[in-house]
């Protein structure tokens, strides 16, 4: 090969390099290892983590089981190693479960189109406004605080550069539900989208037909979040929303400290040529059969370069399959079940554990802690192996008594029936008090 | 000749929803353990659902074989070369699937506390200072998901760290080499963007970027090696001209496959930059992600990176929430730790002498190319390429047969196509990346069917032009896709 390159040694091949531009040392970095010393490496990290323990946690990543057909399918090697299908006919694999899994979101979603994916939930709903703004021709968002604040915070990065005003809107203390009168105060003639999430960050179905009805009054989009996708097994698709943006953690995806999963965004016919993303579509081939392919790419940057809705690329190709795959396994009557299954595991516990709310609520909840902090309470849980809710203070200062809890049906009795026994024992308050 | 492949019987497969039937079923749930809720009730009737219309209902073995059936219908590069320009398409190993899916990394919460994800924090941070060694930068975030949204966490540093000194200024310039999400990330982090022409060899023409680079320009956004595969060896003065006017340096790193262990960005100028860790890194690309899109700066925009950051204190890993000048989060949690998990055990496998090797290798391999197909194919630029070589299909779209088809009918000769028709500056593109995954066996049996390709295009035009045969689906009209779009199934 040196020979047909015309290079004594390989060295050579970068010769034409400057002086000044190359690394004249080895990089700082420990020689190769081998498979077995990589494992031990990681298995080593996953042991500092400290595995086996129950965890109430929820708060937009849910512990959910994940079928074995799932990794059995991502793990087929087509899928895995292939790229973005843009040549259609090597790539019908890919294709077609990017066509199923639009379908699914839309059957799911109370949509007319999904699209293949977006990065995540949260980046889901900066994409959200931009494209409400480009509907409209209006600029200002207004999000609920009763939204997940890390999402909510993504879309203050994304629309700080933008010229895009957001502003947020309240909750009501009783219900834990979207304030109204605070949206309907905070609505102007400049506002293209309302945001609002539900479940909301809370775990409570918000008010989405009072929400549409306040927005497209006054001109404006509504766009519906969700980071709880088990809820739409139960729960009324957001039927009334113009763009739903989601998050399908939910969906045998691992939580995996927090990455990755797979966003959608799904919405109505008319607004299709604003959508961000990939999309796939039906056709056929030469032969008359029927075939997909990428499809309305003149929004995508490959072609549209800075006039794009978007400047997303790379998706969450393999990811969107994971959820793909635990839709097909799960299908119409396990998904039913399974939802039944978290409603009635997060109203167990929440006989023990009052919810601070009245609003109705799928699988978490608000508890307000007795007598001592919950981050205190925690830190007692773990003792007993017992990851505990999570405390709401640093997102929401008046909840700094409160924890949002989660069952899923991973959360078995005996394991809610610790957390209660556990969190009942006070020792810590009477010390407190006395 | 048509050596690699041959053709074999593939099965057909309907849509899920056309092979569902009501009451199957492919899922177990373990018998409630507490009372049963009534659904009505718990969430008010109103917002109860009625069944999923059309969602499927199969059962175990009709799904399996569902998505296998599919997954027959892709190739991959677990089949053979995948030689797309740009998208560094090398082996994924398995390995790394395998530490990614321990337990305690796959199910911690990004919630949980920190004194039980220090494992996790220990990983990103051995992520975050390997990156840095090998960029030369001084800092790295690994927020961003992807490529384009690194760039775009890389343009807002740039916009904050400007808008701090006084003026975020008004233009990205882009060379006409660019991807196209650098300009489409110009635009949503409010930039103008101004294209500048790439000089007669195919890099940036520094004299007319000192002419343009004025007090409005906030960045140049350039990619080295660039889209043909060449090295911007005017990258130093570059930087010069625009850091004496206060403009920054941005590098998108997709192509830093070429570079690992041969030169490093922060060496030659650079100030902020992304890497595309599905790309060098070799994490599974998975049919269009997910990706990892790190950015690497230098000190000055370290207090700008996204919040929070991984910070040491008293012998364990903590999150830094506390960072007044950080452009915000740009993503829920930390990143795409998954990811980050498979691309350390990659940096782990290889050691700093085996990603040098890997470069060397995969530049090696487009050079090798490059020389045995100069003879059939047009080279619009001749200087010295890296990890990638781009041919245009000028003799033979002299006959009637241009990139794409040309691309169609390496198909039949049982390869992925390269990169067809990108970059834009050369007219009917064909962008080659063999990796440094490829042996000389693969490499030869490409070459021997480019250059038979070449010839067919000489003796039988039609028959390149109506490619490919050996496919289950012939070419797929993507024109009536676009003209009445069909994005979901309907009964």
């Amino acid at each position: 090969m040196l020979e047909v390159c015309g290079v004594a040694s390989p060295e050579e091949l970068f010769s034409h390099l400057p002086e000044a531009v190359r690394l004249a040392r080895p990089l700082n970095l420990p020689p190769g290892i081998s498979e077995y010393e990589i494992v031990d490496y990681f298995r080593a990290r996953a042991d500092e983590n400290l595995a086996g323990f129950t965890s109430f946690l929820g708060a937009g990543v849910y512990r959910h089981f994940r079928p074995v057909l799932v990794d059995t399918v991502v793990s087929r090697g087509e899928f895995l190693t292939s790229y973005t299908p843009y040549q259609a006919e090597i790539a019908q694999g890919t294709l077609t479960t990017i066509f199923e899994f639009q379908t699914m979101i839309c059957q799911l979603t109370g949509m007319d189109v999904a699209n293949a994916s977006m990065y995540d939930g949260s980046t889901a709903v900066p994409e959200a406004a931009m494209m409400a703004a480009r509907v409209t021709g209006k600029g200002r968002a207004l999000i609920a605080r009763s939204a997940h604040p890390e999402y909510r915070e993504v879309l203050r990065t994304y629309a700080r550069y933008q010229g895009m005003p957001v502003e947020e809107f309240g909750y009501l203390s009783e219900t834990g539900t979207i304030d109204l009168e605070d949206l309907e105060r905070k609505m102007d003639s400049l506002t293209g989208a309302v945001i609002i999430q539900s479940p909301n960050f809370f775990g409570i179905v918000d008010q989405v037909k009072a929400a549409a009805e306040i927005a497209h009054r006054r001109g404006a989009l509504l766009v519906v979040v969700f980071t709880e996708a088990v809820s739409l097994g139960i729960l009324e698709p957001p039927a009334e929303a113009d763009i739903v943006a989601g998050e399908l953690q939910s969906f045998a995806i691992s939580p995996s400290y927090g990455g990755p999963y797979a966003g959608i965004i799904a919405t109505k016919e008319k607004f299709i040529r604003q959508m961000p993303g990939r999309l796939v579509g039906q056709t056929v081939d030469s032969r008359g059969n029927r075939a997909f392919c990428l499809t309305l790419a003149t929004r995508e940057q490959h072609i549209r370069r800075e006039k794009a809705t978007s400047n997303i690329c790379t998706n969450q190709a393999l990811i969107a399959l994971m959820a793909a795959v635990f839709m097909t396994v799960y299908g119409k009557q396990g998904l039913r079940e399974l939802a039944e299954q978290n409603l009635a595991k997060a109203h167990y516990l929440a006989a023990k554990f009052p919810p601070r709310f009245q609003g109705k609520f799928f699988n978490e909840f608000v508890a307000r802690v007795e007598g001592r902090t919950p981050e205190e309470l925690n830190r007692a849980l773990l003792k007993h192996k017992i990851i505990g809710g999570l405390p709401l203070g640093r997102f929401y200062p008046e909840l700094a008594d409160s924890m949002l809890l989660c069952a899923t049906e991973m959360s078995r009795r005996t394991d809610m029936d610790a957390l209660v026994a556990q969190s009942a024992t006070l020792p810590a308050a009477k010390e407190v008090l006395a | 000749m048509i050596t690699k492949v041959r053709n074999h019987p593939s099965q057909n497969e309907a849509l899920l929803f056309e092979r569902s039937s009501p009451g199957k079923k492919a899922y177990q749930l373990p018998a409630l353990d507490v009372p049963p809720v009534d659904a009505a009730e718990a969430l008010g009737a109103a917002n109860v659902r009625a069944g999923i219309e059309g969602f499927p209902e199969v059962s175990e073995v009709e799904a399996i074989r569902h998505f296998t059936r599919l997954s027959t219908w892709n190739y991959a590069i677990d089949h053979g070369m995948y030689p797309l320009g740009s998208c560094t398409m090398k082996y994924n190993p398995r390995i790394n699937e395998l530490v990614a899916r321990i337990d305690g990394l796959a199910w911690s919460h990004p919630y949980q506390p920190e004194a039980l994800a220090q494992g996790s924090m220990e990983v990103m941070a051995r992520v975050e200072a390997a990156l840095a060694e090998i960029t030369g930068m001084d800092a790295v975030t690994l927020q961003p998901a992807a490529g384009a949204h690194g760039e775009l966490t890389g343009i807002l540093l740039i916009r904050a760290l400007l808008e701090k000194r006084g003026n975020p200024r008004k233009k990205i310039l882009i060379p006409d080499s660019a991807h196209g999400t650098n300009p489409a990330t110009a635009a949503i982090a409010g930039y103008m963007v101004q294209n500048i022409k790439s000089s007669d060899t195919g890099v940036l023409d520094v004299s007319a970027l000192d002419q343009i680079v004025d007090r409005d320009v906030a960045a140049l956004m350039v990619t080295n090696p660039n889209t043909l595969g060449v090295f911007e060896h005017n990258i130093i003065q570059a930087a010069e001209i625009l850091h004496k006017k206060g403009a920054m340096l941005y590098m998108d790193g997709a192509n830093m496959n070429a570079l690992v262990g041969i030169a490093r960005p922060g060496d030659f100028g650079v100030d902020v930059m992304h890497l595309n860790l599905h790309k060098t890194f070799s994490t599974p690309h998975g049919g269009g992600g997910p990706g990892a899109g790190p950015v690497a700066v230098k000190k000055a925009f370290e207090p700008f990176l996204p919040a929070p950051r991984l910070k040491r204190s008293a012998r364990k890993w903590t999150w830094d929430y506390k960072r007044k000048h950080s452009i915000g989060r740009v993503k829920a949690f930390y990143g795409n730790f998954g990811v980050l998990v498979r691309a350390l055990a990659y940096i782990l496998a290889h050691g700093g002498e085996g990603l040098r090797n890997a470069t060397v290798d995969a530049v090696l391999n487009a050079v090798y190319i490059r020389k045995q197909l100069e003879p059939y194919f047009d080279l619009p630029y001749s200087s010295p390429n890296m990890h990638e070589v781009v041919f245009s299909d000028h003799r033979q779209a002299a006959l009637g047969v241009h990139t794409g088809d040309i691309a169609k009918r390496l198909i039949d000769y049982g390869f992925h196509p390269y990169t067809v028709s990108f970059p834009l500056i050369v007219h009917g593109a064909l962008m080659i990346e063999p990796t440094e995954t490829e042996g000389k066996l693969e490499l030869d049996e490409f070459v021997g069917a480019m250059i038979s390709i070449a010839k067919e295009a000489e003796t039988e035009p039609q028959l390149v032009k109506n490619a490919p045969y050996g496919t289950r689906t012939s070419r797929v009209d993507e024109v009536a896709a676009a003209r009445k779009p069909v994005l979901r199934w309907k009964p």
